[in-house]
Parts: structure tokens; sequence; C-alpha cells
């Protein structure tokens, strides 16, 4: 589906790339400014990062948040996963339209409410049932359901797309349901639940506005941290927290996506040649 | 076939059933009760107390419900936090910032990602992996951290105002930090990724032979995108456009790192209302009448997205 693109269309489109690129990359670059003073390029220094290491403030916190972010990706997947499976493979059953709209609703939910809603409810079940005790609970227990959503989207686009005839086969060759899903349908779906493991990791680790509402006082996570720091002027330590975050990041993500790649691609080349 | 395999295949196709019909609830039932409990309830637990009271105990706010020592149930439904809202100007001001905001920041994107989409549609396939790949990283890092990155461009030291003043195209530095223009500028930064994927969707499934269908019957390239491909784009324009418009209405972020002090949008003033004078009670009504807003958006959002996932 290759037709020539016009110079119009490819110029918006580098444009475009610009704008979501050039500030993360200016970061990066004053990240490696000696000097204090954000404005003015004092030659290339490594001081902000040394400083990181010897701030325990920000050390507790990105632990926090590494923490939070490991039980979140995992509860999330295995929700996420069932939720994903019950909407493709049961067409019918009581609660699907509630299902569906409880899986769409948080991806558009502004955080803000969410925060609010569930920070009532931590309120009202603490009264009531003597837990949960608002910091890493609460704030683990808020993430899961917002990532839920993410990982039913990524899971379920991916379980339509899977091809159902060897899963039948082997049911009809003797095996459980449970057993033909998990020997030929799930190494179909493995890529898509690293990748949206990958992206609830990184939606718990950057979340703002929700860890704030539900968190509780002593636990604050390393957005919040940032947040407070950012809001009372610019501090060259987190031009530098800022870069170490967005790099790690971003060599997972690209590697991630390459292993994954090659995984398919292999998955591919075996099936076709037992096709033979 | 002999009886043997039909049998085999019989029991197989009774298993099927068996675990279609019981089965089933163990693998529907825990997302179903998480989300019902940590995502629905919540808004019921909202609606309760946003017809409550301030009050000075922990919880900050009274019961509605209270039970009398002879079993007499008291509903004490107060009303006035909603009358509150229609009284005091800041949150009629203020919801109507949010949708403006929204609603431009939504079509200046739009304006932005759809060439972008469209091009990356009919790039060559191993072109356009790469070029969604860079879309999505952004979307993968993080937020806070790119709407931070955004102030280093555009703060009145930052490169923008170096690169205009060394160009000559201006002579004074252009004061955008802590105005509208920086609260625009953010939303489009963060939210342009959101744009582009669900149109790319639409736009990469868009049958060509029409196009050139068109063509052969002489309809000019304007007219054919007008006729033709703007139609069949139209649920990725939908989907995309709530994507953005919906959580831009209640954008806290942006509005507090970016934005100056009279930039009062809604997220903004709920996060005071909780955080500065801890009147819960008022701000469960802010969010209830913030989330009866947001019903008929969500609603359109979810109708599309539905039959774009249907028709993939």
């Amino acid at each position: 589906m290759t037709e020539r693109v016009s110079p119009f269309l490819l110029s918006i489109l580098f444009i475009g790339l610009a704008i979501l690129y050039i500030p993360i990359l200016v970061l990066i670059a004053y990240s490696f400014n000696a000097s204090s003073l954000v404005s003015v390029w004092g030659g290339f220094s490594t001081t902000w990062y040394a400083q990181l290491l010897h701030n325990d403030q920000i050390l507790e916190a990105a632990w926090l948040s590494l923490k939070i972010g490991i039980v979140v990706s995992s509860g999330a997947v295995v929700l996420g996963t069932l939720a994903a499976i019950s909407l493709v493979r049961f067409p019918l059953f009581r609660g699907r339209l509630l299902l569906t709209g409880m899986v769409n609703a948080p991806l558009v939910m502004p955080e803000i409410i969410t925060g609010i809603t569930q920070l009532l409810l931590f309120i009202s079940m603490l009264h009531l049932l003597g837990w949960p005790h608002r910091g890493f609970t609460t704030i683990a227990i808020a993430h899961v359901a917002f990532c839920t959503a993410y990982v039913t989207v990524t899971v379920r686009s991916r379980l339509t797309s899977a091809d159902r005839s060897l899963e039948e086969a082997a049911m009809d060759l003797g095996s459980g349901p449970v057993r033909a899903f998990i020997d030929t349908t799930l190494p179909i779906i493995a890529p898509a639940l690293l990748s949206s493991w990958l992206l609830s990791f990184t939606l718990s680790l950057d979340d703002l506005v929700i860890s704030s509402f539900v968190s509780g006082p002593g636990a604050s996570t390393l957005p919040m941290v940032i947040f407070s720091k950012v809001k009372l002027g610019v501090t060259p330590d987190v031009n530098a927290l800022a870069s170490v975050i967005i790099c790690v990041v971003g060599v997972c993500i690209v590697s991630a996506g390459y292993l994954m790649r090659r995984a398919e691609r292999q998955r591919l080349l075996e099936a076709q040649l037992a096709e033979r | 076939m002999n009886a043997a395999a039909l049998e085999v295949s019989a029991r197989s196709r009774a298993r099927r059933h068996g675990l279609a019909r019981y089965g089933k609830w163990l693998i529907i039932a825990p997302p179903m009760l998480y989300l019902l409990v940590f995502f629905l309830i919540p808004f019921a637990f909202a609606l309760k107390i946003s017809f409550a009271e301030t009050a000075v105990h922990v919880p900050p706010f009274t019961d509605i419900l209270t039970v009398t020592p002879d079993w007499h149930v008291h509903l004490n439904l107060n009303l006035g936090n909603f009358r509150y809202l229609f009284t005091d100007d800041v949150y009629a001001l203020s919801y109507a910032y949010s949708l403006r905001t929204a609603f431009f920041s939504t079509l200046v994107c739009l304006a932005l990602g759809y060439p972008m989409a469209y091009a990356i549609a009919r790039s060559s396939k191993s072109t356009q992996n790469i070029l969604l790949l860079i879309i999505i990283l952004p979307f993968w890092t993080s937020f806070l951290l790119r709407v931070y990155a955004l102030e280093g461009i555009i703060r009145e030291t930052g490169l923008l105002n170096s690169a205009l003043l060394w160009l000559g195209l201006i002579h004074q530095p252009l004061k955008i930090m802590h105005t509208t223009v920086a609260v625009y500028l953010g939303i489009i930064y963060s939210y342009l990724p959101f744009m582009v994927l669900p149109l790319f969707a639409t736009l990469e499934k868009l049958d060509l032979s029409l196009l050139e269908a068109a063509a052969d019957l002489g309809s000019p390239p304007w007219r054919t995108f007008l006729d033709v491909t703007l139609p069949l784009s139209m649920p990725g324009i939908i989907a995309g456009s709530m994507l953005v418009f919906i959580p831009a209405i209640g954008e806290f972020v942006i509005p507090a790192l970016l934005g100056g002090p009279d930039n009062l949008m809604i997220g903004r003033v709920l996060w005071d209302e909780f955080f500065g004078n801890r009147d819960w009670p008022v701000a469960s009504a802010v969010a209830i009448a913030f989330l009866v807003f947001l019903v008929g958006p969500i609603a359109l959002y979810q109708h599309y997205s539905t039959k774009q996932l249907e028709s993939a």
C-alpha cells in the first residue's frame, strides 16, 4: 500500500516529530551544564548526576516508585488479560457492557476525578473496615485500576487477531481448554503481555495526580518529589534525574520492541517451515 | 471419521461447552469485581459525599445517613454544595475556560496530527514501523517530565526566545511561560501522539482502490479527500479527538506548571479545593458536576473506539 507521499505531508510529519523530540533533547543537553543557572551554559559537567546519588529524598522516592511499579504492572497484566479474554472469547454474558465500559472509561477519565473518587472510597473503607491505610497499598490499588484498562486494550487487539484454529485442534486432540489455551494461544499473545507489563510500569512510574490524592503522609513517589521541586523553581538536579529516567525507559522500550519483533519473525518462520 | 474419533470430538465439544458455562465466570469475575470496587463504586462515594456537609473531624464531612437509637433512619441530603457551584463564579468560569482550552487544543492537534498520520499510513511498511515507534516513544516516557522539558523551551531565556532573538525576528524575549499560550502549547505537545495513533489506525485500513476509482471518474484530489477519505476516517477523527479533548479538560499538571494564576482550569480548582481549602464535599460536588459534563463525550468515544476495534 505504498504511494508517493507529498512533500507537504512529509514536512508536517517532520515538524510534528521535531515538536515531540526537541524539548527532551534540550533537557538532556542542559543536564550536563556545569552552571547552576539553567539558562547559561557553563561547560560540560556531570556534577548533577553525582549529586543525585547523594540525595536521599530522591533515592527513597525512586525506590518506592519502583516497588509500586512492579507490583502494579504484574497485577494489572493478570486482571487485564482476564478482562481481554472475557471480552474476546465470550460474546454474550451478563455485564458485558458494564465490563466494556469499565475498561474503556479509565483511558479517558481525567485523572483528577479518578484520584478524588478513589481517595473518598479509601477513606470510607478505612473508617468502616480499618483497611487500607494510605500509602503504598492505596497507591498500588489505585494504579492497578487504570493500568488494567491499558492492558485490556493492548491484549484484546492481539487476542482478536490470534488464530483460534490451533487451540481448537489442541482441544480436539484431547487437551483441556485451559491447557490448550496455554499451549497455543498464550505464546501468540506473549508479546502483548510483555509490552502491556512495560506500559503499566511506565504509567505507574509516571503518575502524579492519582498518587497525590490517595497517598498518605510519608509516602512520596518520584513524580510527587519532582513536582514539588519543580514548583519551587527549576533545579538542575531534576534535569539530571529526568534524563536518567527518559534514557532508561527509552532504551528498555526500544530493546523490548526489537526483541519482540525478532521473536515474532522467528515464530512466523517456524510456522512457515512447519507447513511445508 | 471412525466411531472413536467421533466420540473424542463429541467429548471435547461437551467440555468446551462446560467451560463456556461455568469456567467463564472464573475468568470474568476477577477483573469485573476489581474494577467495580475500585473504579465504579468510588463514584458512588463521591456522589454521597457531595450531599454531605463539612465537619471538623476525620473524615472531614458529615454522614448523610444517620440511624437514631430507635432505628429511625435519617437521610440528610444537603444540596448546598451544588447550589454553591452556581453562586460562586469561579466554577462556571473555570468550566468554560477548561472547555475552551480543551476544544481549541484538540483542533490544533487534529490539524497537525491528521497530515502526520496520513503521511505515516502512506509510507512503506518498514518506514511505518520506525515512524510509529518514534510517535509512541514519547507516550511511554514520563508525561510530567515532558511538560517540565517544554518549560526549558518556552521560558524567557529558553531555546525558542534565544533562537528568535538570534535570528533577529524579535528584539524582546516573548513572555510565554505562565500565560494561556503556554497551556495550549503544553496540551498540544503532550497529547499529539494520542491524536496520531487512532487516526493512523483508520487511515491505514483505507482502501486505496476507492481513491483510484474517484480519480478515474475525474474527481480532483481535494474533492476525493473530502468525499472519500474524510468520511471514511471519521471513526479515527472522533476517537482521537475524544482521547485528547476529555483528559485535556481535566488537565492539572500542565496548567499548574506552565500556566499562570489566571489560567484556572477545573482540574486546578479541584486540586485547590481539596488540598488548599480541604472542603471535600464541595470538591466532590465539583467532581460530580464535571462527570455529568463528560458522560456525552465518553459515550461518543466508547461508541467509536468499539466500532474501530470491530472493523479491525
